[in-house]
């Protein structure tokens, strides 16, 4: 029977991959965006998880609003990155400390 | 194995492996589309869980937007990918040791962990029975009654996401020759047609007629 650990741990296990997709590619930001993205759908699983578990309906509308936010991030960061990458020519965030002020 | 199973294990399974992939990818369409299939598989968890409304939310707006915008930036940047992974050996470890750790913490939260008794009667907005009223028209209710005020400032967040990202990408080139609306409509037509009489055989640059 499938209960709430085996999506529970299905969730901790794409949080991890992200965070070490974060740590993987430093100097990639699309790959770290992407990362961004997978922890965020992991914490989208954990909330549908309960609401689910708990006959709850507050958690399916919290992941909507995570959804929201990010796709918000994703629109904002990938604008950033087109205005870097116009500037600068490359996208290795090594770089980003040179725009300073 | 009963059919709930076998579908819990071919989506989590295919959820993992993807998610890892689209960390290990060499090439970053491959991540993208290997992040897809994430996407698609958290999906169908989803839809396991009872929770259709979010699972189609993800397909459209995982997958139809953010996803694409990846797809679209990464395929726009000229960039040399191959000389950006040469590095990812050099920070194995150090991702390594932090997503052991993680792990383990994770699993130990896992371990000592239960519900308080009356979680049950703390819920915000119990379910209703699913036989009576569908996932999709339950969260309607709840998200258009209870929370409409976050609602509201979700739209509002995309709002200025969007705006934002126009602003930051939108670049005015002074080499590209645009219609310019106002300058023709303040256009004078009698400033702009002269009417001259030409008699034959005479010579059209006295008058300032500079055809021919």
């Amino acid at each position: 029977m499938i209960g709430l650990e085996h999506y529970l741990t299905v969730a901790a296990s794409l949080f991890v991959i992200g965070i070490f997709g974060i740590f993987l590619n430093r100097k990639n930001v699309i790959v770290m965006l992407m990362s961004i993205e997978l922890m965020l759908l992991a914490v989208n699983i954990n909330l549908v998880a309960f609401s689910s578990h708990l006959a709850d309906l507050a958690g399916q509308v919290f992941t909507l609003f995570v959804l929201t936010v990010a796709a918000a991030e994703a629109a904002i960061g990938l604008a950033i990155l087109v205005c870097f990458f116009r500037t600068r020519g490359s996208i290795a965030v090594d770089d980003v400390n040179v725009m300073k002020g | 194995m009963t059919v709930t199973a076998f579908a819990f294990y071919v989506f989590a399974i295919s959820a993992i492996g993807a998610g890892i992939l689209v960390v290990f990818s060499r090439n970053p369409v491959h991540s993208v589309l290997w992040l897809i299939l994430a996407f698609i598989s958290a999906a169908g968890l989803f839809v396991l869980m009872g929770a259709e409304f979010v699972a189609m939310l993800l397909l459209i707006v995982y997958i139809g937007a953010v996803a694409v915008l990846f797809l679209f930036v990464v395929m726009m940047l000229d960039v040399d990918f191959a000389e950006l992974k040469a590095s990812m050996a050099e920070y194995l470890p150090l991702g390594l040791l932090i997503g052991v750790v993680l792990l383990i913490e994770l699993g130990l939260v896992f371990a000592h962990w239960n519900f308080a008794p009356e979680a049950a009667a703390l819920r915000a907005s119990p379910t209703p029975s699913p036989a009576e009223i569908a996932n999709t028209q339950a969260l309607g209710a709840v998200l258009y009654d209870q929370y409409v005020y976050l609602f509201e400032i979700a739209g509002l967040i995309l709002l200025v996401a969007m705006v934002g990202a126009i602003v930051l990408t939108l670049r005015h080139r002074p080499d590209v020759k645009r219609q310019d609306v106002v300058a023709q409509m303040h256009r004078d037509p009698k400033a702009a047609v002269t009417l001259i009489d030409m008699k034959p055989g005479q010579e059209g640059r006295a008058h300032g007629f500079r055809g021919k």
